[in-house]
C-alpha cells in the first residue's frame, strides 16, 4: 500500500456511535425487506400457510352458522398471525440459527451494537410481513365478503403501530433469551406457537375467555392489540372486546417500553453468559 | 429372486427400519428429560383442540351435545397423525442431508432406504399417539365428549388405524421423495400438504360445508375416509348425524379406504424410485443448499 493510498484511507469517514447505529440496523434490515422480496416463493408460503388456517376456521364457523363479523375476526387474528410467526421464528430462533450457520460469532466481533443487529432483524421483519399480512387482509375479505366499519382510522394505526413495537419488542426479548439454547431452541418455538395463537385469541374475541386467563394473555401485545383493532374495526366489535381501546392503547405503550428495555437488559446478559460459558460458537447436533 | 436373496433382503428391511425407528425416537425425544418431552408432545395438540373448543363454546353458547362438537373434536385429534407421521418420514431426508450431513453415508451402508426412511417416522407416530389420547382423555372429563369405551368398536378403530397410519407413511414416502429433488421449501411439504388436506379431509367440519365444486376433492382422498371410520369406531352415532358419507356402512368405507390407501402406497414406491433414482443420477443426495 503506497502513501497516497494510505491518505485517502485515512481521509474516509468512519461511522461511529449512533452512526454506526443505524448503519448496522439498516445493513440487518436490508436482506429482510429487499432480499426477501426476490425470492417470491418465500412469500408464496408465508401467505399461503396463514391462509390455509383462516380458510379452515372460516368454515368451521360457517358450519356452526355463526355471525357474520366471526369471519372478519378470523380474517384479521390471520393476518396478525403472519407477525407472530415471524416473530417466532425469524426474531426469537434467529440468533439460534446465526449461531448454527456460524455467523453469531461474526455478529460479536464486528465492532458494532447487538443490540443494532436485533433492531434490524425486528425492522426488516415487520416491514416485510406487512405485505404478507396486507395479502392474506385483502384475499380472505374477498373471498369470505368481509366488511368493515372503520372507526378511528387514527386509533387504528396507533394501536397497530404500538402492537408492532411492543411485539417485536418481545421477539428481541426472546431472541437474547433463546441466545443460551442449543437443539431445544426449535422444540421450544414448536411449543409456544399453539398456546399463544390460544390465549391470544387469534380466532375468537379474548373476551371468550375466563377474565384471568385473558389477562395474563394481555402481556402477549397481540392480545390487547387484537382486541383492540377488532373494536375499532368492526360495528359489533365494541360488545365484544375485553378493555376499552384507550386502556388497551395504554397498556400496549407500557409493553413497548417494558419489552424494549427487558431486550437490551437481557441481551447484555445472555451475551456475557454465552461468552463465559462457550456458547457463541457451539453447534448441538 | 432365490430363497435365500429375499430373506437377506427381508432381514435387510427389517433391521433397517428398526434401527431407523430407534434412531428417530432418539432425535425426537434425546434433547430434553421426559417429562418435557412429554409436555412438548402434548401442549400443540390440546392448545390447537382448545381453540376448536371455544370457537365451539362462543357460537352455540357451551351446548356441547351437539353431535357437531364430537365430530370437529374428535377429526381434530386424529389429524394430529397426519402431519406428524408424513412429516417424519419426508423431514428424514431433510434433517440428514441437510443438518447431520449424513444422507451419503445411508446411501452406502447395507440397508434399505425406504424402510429406514419409514422407521424414522415411527417416532412421529408415537408422539402423535400420546397426543391423541391426551387429547381424547381432555374432551372425555372435561368437555362432554360422549365416548363410552364398552360401547366403541375396537376391531373397527386398529384395524382403520393401522390402515391409515401405513397410508400417512406411504404418502410421507411420496413427500420424502420430492424433498429428494427439491432444494427449497423442501422443510415446508409436509406443513403445506397436511395443511391443504386438512381443508379437504372433513377434518373439523363435514365437506358439505365445502363449495360443491371443491367437495370431489375430499371425496378422492383416503384421509376422508379414515377420518370417518376413527370416529364412527368410538361414537357411532356421530355418523348419522352428516349426510356427507352416512350412506356408506363401515365396511364400505374400510374397502374405499383400503383401495385408495393400495392406490397411494403403490403411486408411492414408484415415485420414490423415480425420484430416487434422478437424485442420483443428478448428484443430489450429498448436496447441501444451506437453504
Amino acid at each position: 500500500m503506497n502513501s497516497e493510498q494510505l491518505s485517502v484511507n485515512s481521509q474516509k469517514r468512519k461511522n461511529t456511535g449512533w452512526r454506526l447505529f443505524f448503519q448496522s440496523v439498516i445493513a440487518r434490515s436490508y436482506p429482510r425487506i429487499i432480499g426477501q422480496q426476490r425470492e417470491l416463493s418465500w412469500m408464496l408460503f408465508e401467505v399461503v400457510m396463514p391462509m390455509i388456517a383462516v380458510i379452515g376456521y372460516v368454515l368451521v364457523y360457517k358450519a356452526l352458522k355463526a355471525p357474520e363479523e366471526y369471519i372478519g375476526f378470523v380474517v384479521i387474528g390471520g393476518a396478525m398471525m403472519a407477525f407472530w410467526m415471524n416473530v417466532l421464528w425469524s426474531m426469537s430462533s434467529q440468533l439460534y440459527w446465526e449461531k448454527e450457520q456460524g455467523n453469531l460469532a461474526l455478529y460479536i466481533i464486528a465492532p458494532n451494537s447487538m443490540m443494532s443487529i436485533l433492531l434490524g432483524m425486528a425492522l426488516g421483519g415487520m416491514v416485510a410481513t406487512i405485505l404478507r399480512a396486507a395479502v392474506i387482509i385483502l384475499l380472505g375479505s374477498w373471498m369470505f365478503g368481509v366488511t368493515y366499519a372503520v372507526v378511528s382510522p387514527f386509533e387504528l394505526f396507533a394501536v397497530f403501530a404500538l402492537s408492532m413495537v411492543a411485539l417485536y419488542g418481545m421477539g428481541m426479548m426472546f431472541a437474547s433469551a433463546f441466545l443460551l439454547f442449543g437443539r431445544e431452541a426449535w422444540a421450544v418455538s414448536d411449543m409456544i406457537q399453539e398456546p399463544v395463537n390460544l390465549v391470544t385469541g387469534f380466532y375468537f374475541p379474548v373476551k371468550s375467555l375466563p377474565f384471568w386467563v385473558a389477562a395474563i394473555a394481555s402481556a402477549i401485545p397481540l392480545t390487547l392489540g387484537l382486541d383492540a383493532m377488532r373494536q375499532l374495526a368492526f360495528p359489533s366489535g365494541l360488545q365484544m372486546g375485553f378493555l376499552s381501546t384507550k386502556v388497551e392503547i395504554l397498556i400496549l405503550a407500557g409493553l413497548s417500553v417494558f419489552f424494549l428495555v427487558g431486550a437490551k437488559l437481557l441481551l447484555a446478559y445472555t451475551e456475557k453468559r454465552a461468552i463465559r460459558e462457550g456458547r457463541l460458537t457451539e453447534a448441538r447436533r | 429372486m432365490d430363497r435365500s436373496t429375499a430373506a437377506v433382503t427381508r432381514s435387510e428391511t427389517w433391521r433397517s427400519f428398526r434401527i431407523a425407528t430407534w434412531l428417530g425416537w432418539q432425535i425426537a425425544s434425546n434433547w430434553t428429560d421426559p417429562l418435557w418431552f412429554a409436555i412438548y408432545s402434548i401442549v400443540r395438540p390440546v392448545s390447537r383442540a382448545a381453540i376448536l373448543v371455544v370457537m365451539y363454546g362462543v357460537i352455540t353458547q357451551g351446548n356441547f351435545s351437539d353431535p357437531l362438537f364430537p365430530y370437529i373434536y374428535l377429526g381434530n385429534a386424529f389429524y394430529s397423525y397426519v402431519f406428524t407421521v408424513m412429516n417424519g418420514v419426508s423431514w428424514a431426508v431433510i434433517d440428514d442431508r441437510e443438518h447431520y450431513r449424513t444422507l451419503k453415508y445411508m446411501y452406502v451402508a447395507p440397508i434399505r432406504i425406504p424402510a429406514y426412511l419409514l422407521g424414522r417416522g415411527v417416532a412421529g407416530f408415537l408422539t402423535a399417539s400420546l397426543s391423541v389420547v391426551i387429547t381424547i382423555l381432555a374432551g372425555v372429563l372435561f368437555l362432554h365428549v360422549s365416548f363410552d369405551p364398552l360401547q366403541a368398536d375396537w376391531l373397527l378403530f386398529f384395524v382403520s388405524l393401522a390402515i391409515g397410519v401405513v397410508m400417512l407413511a406411504m404418502m410421507g414416502l411420496v413427500l420424502a421423495a420430492l424433498s429428494l429433488l427439491v432444494a427449497r421449501h423442501s422443510g415446508f411439504l409436509a406443513e403445506g400438504v397436511s395443511g391443504v388436506l386438512f381443508l379437504f379431509s372433513g377434518a373439523i367440519y363435514p365437506l358439505d360445508v365445502l363449495p360443491v365444486w371443491l367437495q370431489p376433492i375430499g371425496y378422492a382422498i383416503p384421509i376422508t375416509y379414515w377420518l370417518e371410520l376413527m370416529r364412527r369406531s368410538l361414537i357411532g352415532s356421530v355418523a348419522e348425524a352428516f349426510p356427507t358419507l352416512a350412506a356408506f356402512s363401515n365396511l364400505e368405507l374400510l374397502g374405499i379406504l383400503v383401495g385408495l390407501s393400495v392406490v397411494f402406497g403403490v403411486a408411492s414406491i414408484y415415485v420414490f424410485r423415480a425420484c430416487d433414482k434422478r437424485a442420483r443420477e443428478r448428484g443430489l443426495i450429498d448436496r447441501t443448499t444451506n437453504y
